[in-house]
């Protein structure tokens, strides 16, 4: 790393998620790293949260009324994770199906990855490495074709949206019974987070909703926080958790071996098939955004 | 039946899985919600093992704890051919446990780096690189010579034992603690005549040999 610290004024206004709730020891002092900054946290019981730059006097491990904490960063508890926000951040996106009570809230995971964040997004919206990286889960030979699906950038709530996507998976989730054709829509309401919603096998009019939440530690790294919204009577929390860990498991070699690390949004830098529309989109969006960190950014 | 309790992304757990697979044998999978809910530290499975680590079978009531100690076991009782864990010969005993031991070390160094990295352990990455580094290079060495008299596998035999099996998985998972394997010639084509072994199996992380 040559550059240190985030300068780009996009990113550092956003939210970003720092620590899965459940995963948090209340009352006690945390550390992280966001956008190279080193931040201390805690959440008490009640749900109250504080965020600040590390600072002498409140170590990891020590008790602490995040109330009492004084210059503090924003902090806000959603989908089951601290956000906080190195700037003025604006309203966080919503995903209204988290408060149906039916649904089963999960945490999959926060797993340490080395790669851009832009780089993981991009991994998540591509349905064509489904057969090749997740063979007999997600995808099998021969049913390879990514089929024709729209993609649109939504000027009103400034996200991208993926819909009409269709791909046939021999075991989409812990509930299916077996191979099924399966619709995705695909969200990415801010320049690190995705989120996915796929049929559900226990109810035809519903979907199961799955986001990644990706915490940028600089350029090159990321905490990926994978949560989980869905519709499942039958298994434990640990079933449903070690079916997307393993998922992500197998993405995560593919994600440290990307070249170059940080995403390239010149159009003419890495050569797209038709499976890449939503990732052109996300390209052109960050663009014009005007977003610099994690990507190579367009020269002109 | 044997039951093991398993957790998916353990490179510990996919060498019991591997040996499983490849032998043919039947099983079913308890899943230890190790990462990130610690429960191998939880109450219920320090009664099943005291160290509190993963992986343990239970094959009929016999409870075993020790990755290497459990792939002894399962050649030993389920290994019709007996090439696995031979236990007529003496020298090759040996020297499988001396390899056992060594990977062992892949676990403390490798093993450990990519838990630092994924899951946020606490520990001196420096140190754990340099330690995974020493040994990859004696094991390169290893395999280097081992190639120049015909031997394709760790131990001096026609076949694959327990010792590739159990060195293996850390071996081919370094990458994620941060620990390239390009300098290690040997050890990359040893990896993939592994992943050629009838009834290899995969894990996350773990992928396919290529096409021959």
């Amino acid at each position: 790393m040559t550059e240190t610290g985030c300068k780009d004024p996009v990113i550092l206004n956003l939210w970003h998620p720092i620590a899965a709730v459940a995963e948090t020891a209340p009352g006690r002092v945390a550390d992280t790293v966001l956008l190279e900054e080193r931040l201390g946290f805690a959440i008490d019981d009640a749900g109250n949260a504080a965020v600040w730059r590390s600072r002498p006097g409140l170590a990891t491990g020590d008790r602490v009324e995040p109330l009492e904490v004084r210059d503090t960063l924003p902090a806000k508890l959603a989908y089951g994770y601290l956000w906080t926000s190195l700037g003025s951040p604006e309203e966080i996106f919503p995903i209204p199906e988290f408060a149906e009570p039916d649904r089963r809230r999960l945490n999959a995971a926060t797993i340490g990855v080395n790669v851009s964040a832009p780089r993981a997004i991009e991994n998540f919206l591509d349905m064509g490495h489904f057969p090749y990286v997740h063979t007999d889960i997600l995808g099998a030979e021969p049913h390879t074709e990514v089929k024709e699906y729209d993609v649109e950038i939504s000027i009103e709530r400034d996200e991208i949206l993926a819909t009409r996507c269709r791909f046939f998976q021999p075991m989409a989730s812990t509930t299916s019974s077996g191979g099924a054709d399966v619709d995705y829509i695909y969200r990415v309401p801010h320049p690190y987070c995705s989120v996915l919603y796929k049929s559900s096998p226990v109810d035809e009019k519903r979907l199961d909703v799955i986001a990644v939440f990706l915490q940028p530690i600089d350029q090159e790294h990321i905490h990926a926080h994978m949560m989980l919204c869905v519709l499942d009577e039958e298994n434990e929390d640990k079933v449903i958790k070690r079916f997307q860990q393993t998922i992500f498991g197998q993405d995560k070699p593919i994600l440290e071996n990307q070249f170059p690390k940080r995403l390239p949004l010149d159009p003419r830098a890495e050569t797209p098939i038709r499976a890449d529309k939503s990732a052109i989109a996300y390209r052109r969006w960050l663009s014009q955004k005007g977003v610099t960190y994690g990507v190579i950014p367009a020269l002109g | 039946m044997i039951t093991l309790y398993d957790y998916e992304l353990s490179g510990n757990c996919y060498k019991l899985r591997l040996l499983m697979s490849i032998l043919g044998i039947e099983y079913k999978t308890a899943p230890v919600d190790f990462y990130p809910g610690r429960e191998h530290k939880s109450e219920w499975f320090l009664k099943l093992n005291p160290l509190g680590q993963i992986p343990v079978i239970d094959d009929d009531g016999l409870v075993l704890r020790d990755a290497q100690a459990i792939l002894i076991y399962l050649a030993a009782k389920y290994d019709p051919s007996g090439t696995w864990y031979p236990r007529g010969n003496p020298a090759l005993l040996g020297k499988i446990s001396q390899w056992l031991s060594f990977a062992d070390g892949i676990t403390a160094t490798a093993s450990a780096a990519r838990l630092h990295d994924g899951l946020f352990y606490a520990l001196d990455i420096d140190a754990a690189r340099a330690g995974a580094h020493r040994l990859f290079r004696i094991l390169d060495e290893h395999l280097w010579f081992g190639e120049r008299e015909d031997r394709d596998w760790i131990c001096s035999a026609p076949s694959p034992t327990i010792a590739d099996i159990a060195c293996f998985p850390y071996v081919m998972l370094s990458e994620e603690g941060g620990i390239p394997r390009q300098d290690y010639p040997a050890i990359r084509r040893w990896c993939d005549r592994v992943k050629r072994i009838k009834g290899f199996t995969v894990m996350s992380g773990v992928f396919p040999a290529g096409p021959a």
